[in-house]
């Protein structure tokens, strides 16, 4: 360990750190474009220049590293006034085309103009054009050469990260200018949008939809596959007649240094359409051959009646669901199998969420929660176990949670509605299934609710509400406890986290953990029977 | 031109007029590769102790102690250790090393086999100015010859056990890559650009593996110390500093590649080797160190040129490309050259030297058209001073310094260019070598 001193705090920091991180364990008040903590060091932009006491010359606080005793001076007449002049050549031939440029409000030029530099520009001579203006490089992302400022942050990404090597910097001098070898089309392409510091690379998704100082941001976990990646999801609230009514405007990697470090991949990135478009708005229950619109009070009554029957013959029933859904939510469907329906036939795994996957962060189960849903189910039935007993007639009634039957064909639930008397759907978009259900139950979406997920790993991470749930949806443990309750069970769970701390008591490998203990990073469980991660490094099929 | 000088025995330009030295052939007569195959008898140590008791400095630009240089490398690293020798020569107003690729390339290939064997290194790139075509072929050719007659390769010279493989790679016409790293990244395929320093070459270089980076001339000079012992070449020519090559240009009546001891003063060269300012004319300015060296006046000529004195007149003996300017010469002009020559090197990696290269030229060729304020004289002084020391390389200062000299010590001419909107004189300036 080494003590120095910045700006007069003495702090404490690991032998061989670099100025800068020491300056980032402190307070991270220093400007920076090039570096970039997940990236090779570049020295290129020289703006994050301090003063180190009995060194001649200003260095740069991302190529240097600290030794005992060093004395840094971060605002220092010196420091400051290359911090400055840093600034002011990267903005010489910068076209200051802000007004007509999507990244005001998060861009690093404006942000460090007002807070480093406010300087009386000097430079009175034309500026170098570039060519590339406003220019596709691929399908999600669109490149200005002029307002680049050669960080070269995207060049070491696809050199480092993705190693898919897309981007270069080709010409010399004043006429340096970021471009394409290939078009940028990889798994992770988004990614450079968000670490592009200005306006260079902005995502085609994204691109004039708001200005981001509208943006609401709320801090969750993607369920597009089981790593688990820290997301910010961000919203549009305050004009609801905007864009369609859609609200979700894009979703961020939030860094995790366990889980996702700084990135997110482009399939989880685009994925969030589905929380605002296609969704099951509306109760409905089947009248004379149609589903109708109707209330919770009356649906509820209905499904009364549904899980009562079930409740009266277990075995002519099966229940299945989806490792889609939070621990919580799983938990007390659990308790609503065992304790109120106790059937026995319950599925939750199927084959259809196998894909892609490598030796990043992209998961071959696309569910976030299948070590939860193990955990908690235990193995169960392989949901064309249950499907196969519907279409040989030894079922009478189906409750479905979030799973379209349909992916087993298109003809799939015609056969089985032919055998079983009655369905009952609950889930957040509209498919198949819900399309021939009795009834149906709006469920949130998991933008819409409080939770957790458990990654691969077994790392438990929180979910959280972005959003009110669309129209008539409800959070799927409320749908859960309100169908116990129909029943005479009652469950006085008011927030998700009530149920975190049952499960915390009654599920082995969540034994001892709590919703404080899990941020900012997630835990991994360590409960009994959580010696290992509930499902091994390469996932199987859920 | 080369013109060895009168009354001493050239050294390191010994062949350069001595028809095909270029060929094995010729020189092996004359006693070629034998100091190499005494060097290769002793030990290692000896070839080191030899340059560092010759104080030989290197000749790329910076004079830095070549043995000290070769100490920094790692002792017991696991890892190949590399010799590279920087033959870009792409600092304006030089033209020294292509005379030893071109008329003498017998003897760079010996001293990289001594040099090879004093590092332990088994494996020397040389690294060729892209546009020196004839010297790259020259020099192939030898490498080529010293293969076949068992001189490179496994078991050097059949007696040593030792081995020295040589690959000649052409540069594509940057000058940033004559500066090391960039010439590293450059061999290893990639763009040519300069790498963060620390870590240094000496540990990390070529590949990730402990590399040292010479100069031509330098290396071509470790053999002459082999051959001359290290007293008698750094005794040389009545001095303590040895032989150097000054490539002299601009409007010089005889301009060419002099080998004089080091140390004799700017005004010598001049005037006794160079053969006085074309037409007999005053001297304006005199750039002693190629074209990053800062300019020196009339007055400031007797200046003696080794690294060390032109360091404490303010300037640097660099390349040793002595440019000189005569009464007639435009500084404005002078210095848009200069600029307009930076401006299109720069790398563009440091925004404070991808920007203050380009503004730094609009500004001049602003003054140069006509339309300059005198402001534009400090804006030009501020530019300088803060793309310098502020940088990943010091190309940034080389393109700082002519502007910064150029300007205080000819402010007058300036400002009266831009009260007047042009040249007072005949307006002519120097065209670098090259
Ligand atoms: C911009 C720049 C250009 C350079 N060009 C050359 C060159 O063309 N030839 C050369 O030998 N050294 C050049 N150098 C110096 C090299 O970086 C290095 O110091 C030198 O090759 C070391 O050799 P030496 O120790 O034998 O002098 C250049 C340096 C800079 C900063
Ligand atoms: S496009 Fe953005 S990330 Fe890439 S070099 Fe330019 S400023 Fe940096
Ligand atoms: S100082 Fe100039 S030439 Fe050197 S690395 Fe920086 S931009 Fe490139």
């Amino acid at each position: 360990m080494a003590n120095i001193t910045i700006d007069g705090k003495q702090i404490t920091v690991k032998d061989g750190s670099l100025i800068i991180e020491a300056i980032d364990q402190l307070n991270g008040d220093l400007p920076r474009y090039c570096y970039h903590p997940g990236l090779s060091i570049a020295g290129n932009c020289r703006i994050c220049q301090v003063e180190v006491e009995k060194m001649p010359r200003t260095v740069i606080a991302c190529n240097t590293t600290v030794t005992e005793g060093m004395v840094i001076h971060t605002k220092s007449g010196k420091a400051t006034d290359s911090q400055k002049y840093a600034l002011e050549f990267l903005l010489a031939n910068h076209p200051l085309d802000c007004p007509v440029c999507d990244q005001a409000g998060e861009c690093k030029l404006q942000d460090y103009y007002m807070e480093y530099g406010a300087y009386d520009p000097k430079f009175n001579e034309n500026k170098v054009k570039k060519s590339k203006k406003a220019f596709s490089i691929g399908p999600t992302i669109n490149l200005d050469q002029e307002r680049c400022i050669l960080c070269s942050r995207c060049v070491r990404f696809t050199d480092e990260v993705t190693k898919t090597h897309e981007f270069g910097m080709f010409n010399r001098g004043d006429h340096t200018a970021v471009d394409v070898y290939t078009e940028l089309n990889n798994k992770y392409s988004g990614n450079v949008a968000d670490i592009c510091p200005v306006g260079a690379l902005t995502d085609k998704d994204f691109r004039f939809k708001m200005r981001v100082w509208y943006l609401g941001k709320q801090k969750s976990v993607c369920p597009g596959c089981s790593r688990g990646c820290n997301i910010s999801i961000e919203t549009e609230k305050s004009r609801p007649y905007h864009l369609k009514k859609e609200r979700v405007m894009r979703l961020k990697p939030i860094e995790n240094p366990e889980v996702n470090k700084w990135w997110m991949c482009d399939e989880g990135r685009y994925a969030y359409k589905s929380i605002d478009i296609g969704r099951i708005e509306k109760v409905q229950a089947r009248a004379a051959g149609r589903l109708e619109e109707t209330t919770w009070e009356n649906a509820l009554v209905a499904a009364g009646k549904i899980v009562g029957e079930a409740a009266a013959q277990p075995s002519r029933w099966a229940f299945v669901t989806s490792s889609q859904y939070t621990n919580e939510e799983l938990f007390l469907q659990k308790k609503f199998v065992k304790d109120v329906l106790r059937i026995n036939r319950v599925a939750y795994s199927w084959s259809f969420d196998q894909g892609f996957e490598d030796n990043f962060l992209i998961r071959g189960d696309k569910n976030p929660n299948s070590a939860g849903a193990r955990e908690i189910f235990g193995a169960g039935e392989d949901i064309s176990q249950v499907v196969e007993a519907a279409k040989r007639g030894e079922l009478d009634g189906l409750i479905v949670f979030g799973r379209d039957l349909s992916k087993y064909g298109a003809d799939t639930l015609s056969v089985v509605r032919a055998k079983v008397k009655t369905i009952l759907y609950s889930g957040v978009n509209v498919n198949a299934t819900s399309n021939s259900a009795d009834l149906v139950l709006p469920g949130a979406s998991y933008a819409e609710t409080d939770g957790t997920f458990t990654n691969f790993e077994g790392r438990v991470q929180r979910i959280r509400k972005a959003l009110e749930p669309m129209a008539d949806a409800r959070a799927t443990w409320k749908i859960v406890q309100d169908l116990a309750a129909g029943q005479g069970i009652i469950w006085k769970n008011k927030r998700a986290e009530d149920i975190f701390v049952s499960l915390a008591m009654e599920s082995g490998a969540f034994k001892g953990m709590s919703y404080t203990a899990l941020d900012p990073h997630g835990k991994i469980w360590s409960g009994p029977g959580a010696a290992q991660p509930a499902v091994a490094a390469t996932a199987g099929a859920h | 031109m080369v013109n060895p000088t009168p009354n001493l025995e050239p050294v390191v330009s010994r062949y350069f007029n001595l028809p095909d030295a270029w060929k094995i052939e010729t020189v092996l007569k004359l006693g070629a590769y034998e100091t190499a195959r005494k060097a290769l008898a002793g030990k290692p140590e000896d070839v080191a102790k030899m340059v560092s008791d010759a104080g030989l400095r290197g000749c790329g630009g910076a004079g830095f102690p070549t043995a000290k240089k070769w100490s920094f490398l790692p002792k017991d690293t696991k890892k190949p250790i590399y010799l590279v020798i920087n033959a870009d020569e792409g600092e304006p107003g030089t033209c020294k090393d292509r005379y030893i690729l071109e008329r003498d390339p017998h003897s760079l290939i010996e001293g990289i086999i001594m040099s090879c064997y004093a590092i332990k290194s088994n494996k020397c790139y040389v690294y060729i100015r892209g546009e020196y075509v004839i010297p790259t072929q020259r020099f192939q050719a030898a490498v080529d010859e010293a293969y076949a007659k068992g001189f490179l390769g496994n078991n050097v010279f059949g007696t040593s056990n030792y081995r020295v493989d040589i690959t000649v790679h052409r540069g594509a016409g940057a000058y940033i890559c004559g500066e090391e790293t960039a010439l590293l990244n450059s061999l290893e395929g990639k763009r040519g650009l300069p790498r963060l320093k620390p870590p240094f070459p000496a540990i990390v270089g070529l590949f990730g593996c402990p590399t040292i980076i010479n100069n031509v001339e330098t290396i071509a000079s470790v053999m002459h110390i082999g051959r001359m012992g290290a007293e008698n070449f750094s005794k040389w020519g009545g001095g303590t500093l040895g032989p150097h090559l000054y490539s002299v240009s601009g409007h010089v009546a005889k301009p060419g590649v002099y080998e004089l001891p080091m140390g004799i003063t700017l005004r010598e060269i001049i005037y006794t080797y160079g053969g006085g300012v074309r037409g007999g004319k005053k001297i304006k300015a005199v750039i002693p160190g190629g074209m990053s060296a800062k300019i020196l006046r009339a007055d400031e000529i007797d200046v003696k040129m080794d690294f060390d004195s032109l360091k404490a007149a303010g300037t640097m003996l660099g390349s040793s490309g002595v440019m000189v300017m005569d009464e007639d010469t435009c500084m404005v002009k002078a210095l848009l050259y200069g600029c307009r020559f930076f401006a299109h090197e720069s790398c563009g990696q440091c925004s404070p030297c991808r920007e203050g290269t380009g503004w730094a030229l609009k500004i001049i060729e602003r003054i140069y058209r006509g339309e300059g304020k005198i402001e534009d004289l400090d804006t030009l002084l501020d530019v300088a001073g803060r793309m310098e020391g502020r940088t990943i390389c010091v190309f940034a200062e080389a393109a700082a310094w002519p502007i910064q000299s150029y300007i205080a010590k000819f402010r007058a001419e300036f400002e009266d260019y831009i009260k007047s909107g042009k040249s007072a004189g005949k307006e002519t300036a120097v065209h670098a070598a090259h």
